[in-house]
């Protein structure tokens, strides 16, 4: 490239005339939300406040510093604590807690209740009173709990205002107290590695704390994305330590993700849903090459060879029968799984002699790749390479699996919402079923706490939860579910905006966001932090707290004074604040202390990481896990009762996937889609804020051989297809996705065109309603595919 | 006089935008103005073996840069009414009552540095947090990064600190402008060049205005 190409490289490629972007100026936004609106005097209405960055389940929890003036907000930095050691970092908030002013003053924010005036799911409402939306609410929860009985009602799962007091804690608490409503387990995020990983070791709590990493010599990421996903606030940032510390960082993914740019040594592109065979082979290799932890195997694991089979089991296939095919005549060798993942044999091979000699070693699995189908098998499979290369219970090992953390971790919830009435379960993927063969459901569908249940769902609550359509699979069949008036009698959806779920609501019920009220949150699932978040602002228009508008509920169902104990969100802030102190904080300030301080949270160095399974590796028989052997069980008794070998094998198996590049179905849908979490947004929370779509915006992402076989051009729209519908969206061309495999982030909200084709580019649009075998969780990114160039 | 400039670790961005966001914030900026843009650079191929597999080859990285307060900015001379002024800390500013907003700062920089506000109708561009700086603080975008990977000072504080390497590919050469950063170059800004790597996220970083 010439000194004069470089020269104009970065400098726009035209000066374009005119504006591509009628953009009001923040300012005319925030007058749009404040005729009449008087601020109450109660709050100190400027300065300075450091407080936690509102509560979504972003993967991070962060400091924001918000300068009020006049009660608004005009600018918002971040934690600038003195130091910034690793042993106690900053809490430095993301782009997308910068951002909040534009989701705060956003003109669209729900501002008064609303009910349905056309037809379900067409979008149109009228404004009515708060007074008769509370009343609405009550009378139909009575009818079908009269009607149908409690099981009937169902509060599904939500993720998008996750702060203690607020999201759809204080709606559970409420419907505990009138009987309660059809529980659910598990999550969309977790289902197979919360399941799965305790099928080997007895318990999720694998990981070490975070500041151990620096201890570590070679770190796999395997489609584990810190960058984008989080995982942690400052969980990339201790990466880029342990890496400046010595460690040599590997990403396995099919995406040359944010962090294997920013954190990796080496980036080694997989075909999705194939990774069970890399790390099959990766065993080949070290058995193959003496490389594994013999004598750890011997005392610590249960069924790797015939030898260590549970007694009872020994003519049943170990682990190592399977590798060597010994069995299935198929050797899980190098060649076998290059033809398999995409990944050339030497460096499978390479990569299992780093990995098991280079220690000690962390292989750190992201939760994507568990989101697909027999998502089972990759947590398994993790777990026993960590296990096998003797990489657990030690400082800079990793256990691999679910890995919450050692000593303790941050809790979840810690609001009272009290015991559910109501003994019966659903996965928390199969509440469609539930709603259209509820009463047919048994334990085949994962239907805990009773045999049958008595009704279907009658009436769905959507607090903070854009789960109902945009985040649950195969939109358009789940759209058809809830058009139908006679499946679900009643829909009230509680949000901060009107999310593609609120299109579908009989009655809308305007949340405030969590800088309008009070609420306090910890770590996200790593961190040694309490965070506080107080009201700084007004409630906009006639928005309430998650809690406030249960409160008013429960006056109409005339249970107001067990609901509140005669305490406001404030007074609950400061329980669960002494709560925290009664547990895992002792050292913790007093309530009036913290908020006087304008500290925003109290945190403690980490300065000697705890460690899972120390204990156990010293001494087994002494510390025996709480597996049914008291080993980490490669092969597992409890599996093989289930009986179904082919989808729950008893050991760790590659599965190939019920969509695949493998199948007939190819040759209509050959591309495998996957839908990764965005920079730019909290999977559907932030996906209309300005800023954020500037920044990221929504495409389709493919390789330019898979766009150059189709014509595609970088910029043109381009449509993704198959059986259950089609996406359209811009094309982006980018070497940064292996080809074969194309990327439609999650969380954009789907938008039906008149031919039902979803311009909003929501990749459930595509996605398929079957769930895992074991876990009973969500497959969404198991999706085959083609795509086109779309012509209007 | 003194000359204050940015540090960017190249090698430790994640490419997350939280600077640029950071910036817009502080500054009040509408949509389509960047006074901190991230430039996504990538280059390379594919090749396929028998067997189906994939064997990259490739280059990738993400590149922050705002106005880097050259030593010799090629804007200042291409204003006809001399609104842009270099001043005794070596921030290049632009005066308002002194901007016509003919955008000739905005052709002549090779940065994409100088922005046009259709709001105000005037040229406008980072000026190193002026405010912050009088006040002790670090510029927003610095102070916001979660990588830690950028830094701000005076220029010979930095490159004591990070070393006097001033460019990465593909910016610009820097022997006539002189800009005001220290960087330290990704691992695979070598490969980038020789595989004549390109912006691939322009969409993202243009001013529309």
């Amino acid at each position: 490239m010439t000194s004069r190409d470089r020269r104009n490289f970065i400098r726009t490629s035209s000066i374009l005339g005119g504006s591509l972007f009628v953009a009001p100026h923040y300012i005319s936004s925030l007058s749009a939300l404040q005729p009449g609106q008087k601020l109450a005097d109660r709050l100190k209405s400027n300065g300075w406040f450091r407080l936690g960055c509102p509560s979504h389940n972003c993967g991070g929890r962060c400091i924001l510093k918000i300068l009020v003036q006049d009660g608004i907000i005009s600018r918002i930095e971040t934690d600038d604590r003195p130091n910034d050691l690793p042993e106690e970092p900053q809490l430095r908030a993301c782009l997308k807690g910068r951002a909040y002013r534009r989701r705060q003053y956003h003109p669209d924010r729900l501002r008064y209740p609303m009910k349905r005036t056309g037809h379900r799911g067409e979008g149109k409402f009228e404004r009515i009173s708060w007074d008769e939306a509370t009343s609405i609410m009550a009378d139909e929860i009575i009818r079908v709990k009269n009607k149908y009985g409690n099981e009937a009602l169902y509060i599904p799962y939500g993720t998008g205002s996750y702060s203690q007091t607020n999201g759809r804690w204080p709606a559970v608490r409420l419907s505990n107290l009138i009987g309660g409503s059809l529980g659910f387990y598990n999550s969309y995020s977790w289902a197979c590695i919360s399941k799965a990983t305790p099928t080997v070791y007895g318990t999720s709590v694998t990981g070490n704390q975070r500041q151990d990493w620096l201890n570590s010599k070679y770190i796999i990421m395997w489609g584990w994305n810190p960058a984008e996903m989080k995982d942690g606030t400052n969980s990339d940032y201790l990466i880029k330590l342990a890496r400046k510390n010595g460690a040599r960082v590997v990403c396995i993914d099919p995406r040359k993700t944010m962090s294997a740019v920013a954190l990796a040594d080496e980036w080694i592109p997989i075909r999705p849903g194939t990774d069970v065979a890399m790390m099959s082979a990766m065993v080949f290799v070290m058995m193959d090459e003496d490389l594994l932890d013999e004598s750890f195997i011997s005392s610590h694991c249960q069924g790797f060879r015939s030898n260590d089979m549970p007694a009872g089991y020994k003519n049943q296939e170990s682990y190592a029968d399977y590798i060597l095919g010994t069995k299935d005549s198929i050797p899980k060798t190098p060649a076998w799984a290059e033809k398999i993942t995409g990944i050339p044999a030497e460096t499978i091979v390479r990569i299992a002699r780093e990995y098991a000699t280079i220690k000690p070693a962390m292989l750190y699995q992201g939760y994507g790749m568990q989101r697909r189908a027999y998502g089972e098998q990759v947590v398994r499979a993790g777990c026993v390479l960590a296990a096998i290369s003797g990489n657990i219970g030690i400082h800079g090992g990793w256990a691999s699996g679910m890995a919450l953390q050692a000593g303790g971790g941050p809790r979840w919830s810690v609001f009272p919402t009290g015991r559910n009435p109501v003994r019966a379960r659903i996965p928390s993927f199969l509440w469609t079923e539930a709603v259209i063969r509820g009463t047919e459901l048994t334990d085949k569908e994962g239907l805990k706490g009773t045999t049958a249940l008595k009704s279907n769902i009658k009436f769905i609550w959507a607090v903070a939860s854009n789960a109902l359509i945009n985040q649950h699979s195969n939109i358009n069949r789940t759209s058809k579910i809830l058009k139908d008036e006679t499946q679900v009698e009643f829909i009230a959806v509680q949000d901060q905006f009107l999310t593609p779920t609120g299109m579908y609501a009989d009655l809308l019920l305007p949340a405030c966001t969590q800088l309008e009220t009070w609420g306090l949150e910890d770590g996200w699932k790593y961190g040694e932090e309490v965070i506080l978040m107080p009201q700084i602002v007004e409630p906009a228009f006639e928005s309430k707290s998650d809690y406030r508008i249960c409160a008013e509920i429960a006056k109409k169902l005339d249970v107001y004074e067990s609901y509140t104990q005669g305490m406001d969100e404030k007074a609950w802030t400061r329980k669960l604040w002494n709560a925290f102190k009664q547990s895992r904080f002792p050292d913790l300030p007093d309530f009036e202390t913290i908020v006087e301080s304008n500290a925003g949270l109290h945190s403690r160095p980490v300065k000697n990481p705890k460690i899972s399974f120390e204990d156990f590796r010293n001494n087994p028989a002494a510390n025996p896990l709480k597996t049914a052997s008291g080993k980490v069980e490669i092969f597992s008794t409890e599996l093989h009762r289930l009986n179904n070998p082919k989808e729950i094998p008893p050991i760790p198996k590659y599965i190939q996937e019920w969509e695949s590049p493998f199948d007939a179905t190819v040759s209509r849908f050959p591309l495998q889609v996957i839908g990764p979490h965005y920079m730019g947004r909290v999977h559907s929370t932030h996906a209309n804020v300005d800023w954020l779509k500037e920044a990221f915006p929504q495409r389709i992402f493919i390789n330019p051989i898979d766009a150059a076989s189709r014509n595609i051009k970088d910029g043109k729209l381009i449509k993704a297809f198959n059986d259950r519908g089609a996406v359209i969206l811009k094309a982006r061309i980018t070497n940064s996705i292996m080809p074969g495999v194309i990327s439609i982030p999650q969380g954009a909200w789907w938008q039906a065109d008149e031919d039902g084709n979803d311009i909003g580019g929501s990749v459930n649009t595509i996605s398929s309603e079957r769930w895992t075998p074991l876990a009973f969780g969500n497959a969404q990114h198991t999706i085959m595919a083609e795509a086109k160039l779309y012509k209007q | 006089m003194t000359q204050y400039g940015f540090y960017i670790d190249v090698s430790a961005c994640s490419g997350c935008k939280t600077c640029q966001i950071a910036c817009k914030d502080k500054n009040n900026l509408d949509l389509g103005v960047l006074w901190r843009r991230v430039y996504e650079i990538s280059g390379g191929d594919w090749l396929k073996r028998t067997s189906g597999a994939w064997e990259p080859r490739l280059a990738n990285y993400y590149l922050s840069i705002s106005c880097n307060h050259c030593e010799a900015p090629a804007c200042l001379p291409a204003c006809p009414t001399e609104a842009i002024f270099k001043n005794e800390d070596g921030l290049v500013l632009i005066n308002d009552n002194k901007c016509i907003g003919c955008k000739y700062c905005e052709w002549a920089c090779p940065y994409g540095a100088p922005q046009f506000d259709i709001a105000s109708g005037l040229m406008t561009k980072c000026d190193l947090c002026y405010d912050y700086l009088k006040d002790s603080k670090l510029p927003s975008c610095v102070s916001s990064c979660p990588m830690r990977a950028l830094d701000f000072g005076q220029m010979d504080v930095l490159q004591e600190k990070y070393g006097s390497n001033r460019s990465v590919y593909p910016l610009p050469r820097t022997d006539e402008l002189k800009p005001s950063l220290v960087i330290t170059p990704h691992a695979e800004a070598k490969l980038a060049e020789e595989l004549s790597a390109k912006i691939v996220n322009k969409e993202e970083t243009e001013n529309v205005s």
